[in-house]
C-alpha cells in the first residue's frame, strides 16, 4: 500500500467520527501545550536568573570571611572562631595581578535622620570601585571619591528612593544628613531604583568604608568583591586570593571565596530540577490525552468490525491492517501536538503581553520533546487497539452486520 | 479449479462442540457456477469461509489453481485472496464513509496499484456495472440493487479466477436480486468460477450445479457432480 493512501485512508477513517475525535485532540493538545509551556517557564526562569547574575559581571569574586566547607580533622581544642577580614586584607588583595578593581564591604542598618525625619536604611561602607563592580548609575553628583580607604571622609551617596523619603522633592546634593551620630554630606544620588541581589538600591546610603567602621564600631569586614581582569583568570585569581590571606592569616584558610561561576551552575542546577520536575507534572498530562487515544481506537476497532473484515476479505495482511490503525493513532496524535504547539506559542506571547517584566520565551528545544513524545504516545497507546483490528477473524467480524 | 479434501471444521459453543463441516470434499472445475443450498446451520456459510480462506479447516486439504492454500500463512493467503478470490456479500459490506468510487478501488489501494492506472480501471468498472454516474456517491446514496453492483465491482476489480457469493440477493427485491444474480452469472460466462450460497430455491435453480448441505455434511447435489 502506498504511503499516501495509508494517509487519506487514516484521515477519511478519523474524520468520519468527528465528536470523539475532536475530545481526544483536545487531551492531547492540552498535554502538549502545558508541556511546552512548563518547560519554556522554567527555561525562562533559569535565564531570567541567570541574566540577573551576569548584570553584576561574570568576572565577580566575593570574598567571605569564614569557611563554608568543613575539612576533617579533629575539631580545635580551644574555641578557634574564624579571623575577621579587615580593610589591609582588602589593601592586599587588591596587589594580586590579576585583580582589576576590588571593594570592601561593611553593611548594617542605621537609623538616618534630616531635620527630625529619620528613616532606617541600610548603609554600606565600601570605597569608589564598588560604582564600576556594581555596575551602579547615578541620577545626579558624584559617587565616593578614590583614594585612601582607610580616610574616613563624610560624604555620603543615597538611593533615589531614600533620597525621596528624606528630602522630598527638593535638591539633596551638597545637604547634610545624620547617621546615628555622624554628620554626612550628600554628594551623589543613585538612580536605578532597582533591586539586585536581593538588596534594594533605592533605600540604601553608602558610605566610605572607614566611615562605616568607625559607625559600626567594627572592623572587620562584612565581604570583598573582588573583579578579575577577565573571565579566563578567575581562578587564578581566588588562588591568589586564597594564597594572599592565608600569608596574612598565619597560614589559615579562614575565608571563602565564591566565584560567579559556582553560583551560576548552582541556580542552573536548580533551575533544571524545576523545569523537569513541573515538566513531568504537565506529562501526566500527556499519558492521559495517550490514554483517550487507545480509547477512540478501541471504540474505532469495535465499530468498525465489519470494515476490518471485508479488507480481510479483500486482501489486506494482518501487517497491513496493524498499519492502518496504527497510522490513524500516529495522525490523531500528531495533530494534537500540533495544536497544543499553537496553542503554546499563542499562551507564550499572550502572557509576553500580559506579564512584559518577565521575559517568557519558548525553549528552543520544548516543541520537539513534545512532538517526539505526542507521536511516542501515540503510537504506544495505539498497539493495543491496532493488534486488537489485525487480530480480528475475518469471518466473525463480516457474520454480523 | 477447487479441491477440498475431507475438511473438518469444529467450533465451541460453550462447552459443547459443534460440527460445522463433516469430511467435506467438493470438486469445482474453472468457470463452473455452483449453488450451495441447505437449511441455516448447515454449514453453507462455514464452507464459503474455507472456500475463501476467511477461515481455517480443523484439518483436511484445499487446494485452489494447483496450490495448496490452507498450508500458507497468514500473508499468502491474504495474497491469494487479493488476487484469486472476489467476496459479495448479503448486507454488500461497503465502507460507508467511502464513495462508490472509493470502495471499487480498495482492492487496488491496499496492493498498491498507482492512481492514474486506479482512476481508468475503476471508471471503466463503474461504466460496465451501470454505475458510471454513481461515482461520487455514498453507499447510503444508492439503492440495494446499486449497493449489490458496487460490491461486484469491487469483488472483481482484481480479477479473480473465484467468486464467492454470500446470499447476494438475500437483502435485495425481486427484480434487483434478478439483476445481480444476471450480472454475476454474465461474470461467470467470461470464465470466472461463481460459488453461490442460497436458500432461495429459485436462485439455485439458475445454476448448473446444486451442493445440498444438511448438518454439516454435503447430503447431494444435482448437475455436474463430479467430486469423488
Amino acid at each position: 500500500m502506498r504511503l499516501r493512501d495509508i494517509l487519506s485512508f487514516s484521515i477519511r477513517a478519523a474524520t468520519a467520527n468527528r465528536g470523539r475525535v475532536l475530545l481526544m485532540l483536545l487531551a492531547m493538545a492540552i498535554g502538549v501545550g502545558s508541556v511546552v509551556v512548563f518547560i519554556s517557564l522554567g527555561d525562562s526562569a533559569r535565564n531570567y536568573v541567570i541574566d540577573q547574575f551576569s548584570s553584576l559581571g561574570t568576572d565577580l569574586l566575593i570574598v567571605l570571611p569564614g569557611r563554608s566547607e568543613t575539612t576533617g580533622g579533629p575539631p580545635p581544642l580551644l574555641g578557634e572562631t574564624p579571623r575577621d577580614l579587615t580593610l589591609d586584607d582588602a589593601m592586599a588583595l587588591s596587589r594580586a595581578r590579576t585583580v582589576r578593581r576590588m571593594a570592601p564591604i561593611i553593611a548594617g542598618s542605621a537609623p538616618i535622620s534630616v531635620q527630625g525625619l529619620e528613616r532606617e536604611m541600610l548603609v554600606l561602607g565600601s570605597s569608589s570601585e564598588l560604582f564600576a563592580i556594581r555596575h551602579l548609575a547615578l541620577s545626579q553628583g558624584s559617587f565616593l571619591p578614590p583614594g585612601d580607604l582607610s580616610r574616613a571622609e563624610s560624604v555620603c551617596v543615597i538611593g533615589l528612593k531614600g533620597k525621596k523619603e528624606l528630602f522630598g522633592s527638593g535638591p539633596a546634593i551638597g545637604r547634610w544628613l545624620r547617621i546615628g551620630d555622624r554628620r554626612f554630606r550628600v554628594i551623589g544620588i543613585l538612580s536605578s531604583p532597582g533591586v539586585s541581589l536581593g538588596e534594594d538600591l533605592g533605600e540604601i546610603v553608602i558610605i566610605p568604608v572607614a566611615a562605616a567602621q568607625s559607625l559600626f564600631n567594627a572592623s572587620s569586614l562584612f565581604r570583598i568583591l573582588v573583579e578579575a581582569k577577565n573571565s579566563a583568570v578567575i581562578e587564578p585569581t581566588r588562588q591568589a586570593i586564597l594564597e594572599i590571606i592565608r600569608q596574612r592569616h598565619e597560614g589559615e584558610d579562614d575565608i571563602t571565596v565564591i566565584t560567579q561561576d559556582a553560583v551560576l551552575t548552582t541556580f542552573n542546577r536548580i533551575f533544571q530540577a524545576l523545569t523537569l520536575s513541573v515538566t513531568g507534572i504537565a506529562a501526566i498530562s500527556l499519558v492521559v490525552a495517550g490514554i483517550m487515544i487507545m480509547n477512540v481506537m478501541l471504540v474505532a476497532v469495535s465499530n468498525r468490525r465489519a470494515e476490518i473484515g471485508l479488507l480481510k476479505a479483500i486482501g489486506a495482511s494482518r501487517g497491513q491492517i496493524l498499519g492502518l490503525f496504527l497510522a490513524e493513532s500516529t495522525l490523531l496524535s500528531t495533530v494534537g501536538a500540533a495544536i497544543g504547539l499553537v496553542v503554546a506559542l499563542l499562551g507564550i506571547r499572550l502572557a509576553g503581553i500580559l506579564f512584559p517584566q518577565f521575559p517568557l520565551q519558548l525553549a528552543p528545544w520544548s516543541p520537539a520533546i513534545a512532538i517526539a513524545v505526542a507521536l511516542i504516545s501515540g503510537i504506544a497507546f495505539g498497539v493495543l487497539p491496532a493488534h486488537r483490528a489485525a487480530n480480528l477473524e475475518p469471518a466473525l467480524a463480516l457474520a454480523r452486520r | 479449479m477447487i479441491q477440498l479434501r475431507h475438511i473438518e471444521r469444529v467450533f465451541m459453543v460453550g462447552e459443547e462442540e459443534v460440527h460445522a463441516l463433516r469430511d467435506v470434499s467438493i470438486t469445482a472445475e474453472a468457470g463452473e457456477y455452483i449453488a450451495i443450498m441447505g437449511p441455516s446451520g448447515s454449514g453453507k456459510s462455514s464452507l464459503l469461509n474455507i472456500l475463501g480462506l476467511l477461515d481455517r479447516p480443523d484439518s483436511g486439504a484445499y487446494e485452489l489453481d494447483g496450490t495448496l492454500v490452507s498450508n500458507l500463512d497468514e500473508k499468502q493467503q491474504a495474497a491469494i485472496r487479493m488476487h484469486k478470490i472476489g467476496f459479495v456479500f448479503q448486507f454488500f459490506h461497503l465502507v460507508p464513509r467511502l464513495s462508490a468510487f472509493d470502495n471499487v478501488a480498495l482492492p487496488l489501494v491496499l496492493s498498491g496499484v498507482k492512481p492514474d492506472e486506479r482512476q481508468t480501471r475503476v471508471s471503466t468498472a463503474l461504466a460496465a456495472f451501470g454505475l458510471g454516474n454513481r461515482a461520487r456517491h455514498r453507499p447510503d446514496q444508492l439503492s440495494g440493487g446499486q449497493r449489490q453492483r458496487v460490491a461486484i465491482a469491487r469483488a472483481t476489480i482484481m480479477q479473480p479466477s473465484v467468486i464467492l457469493a454470500d446470499e447476494p440477493t438475500g437483502n435485495l427485491d425481486r427484480s434487483s436480486g434478478i439483476e445481480v444474480a444476471e450480472i454475476l452469472e454474465e461474470l461467470n460466462h467470461q470464465g470466472m468460477t461463481l460459488i453461490m450460497v442460497t436458500h432461495d430455491p429459485d436462485m439455485g435453480k439458475r445454476s448448473r450445479r446444486q451442493i445440498l448441505m444438511v448438518d454439516g455434511r454435503v447430503e447431494g447435489g444435482k448437475g455436474e457432480d463430479r467430486s469423488p
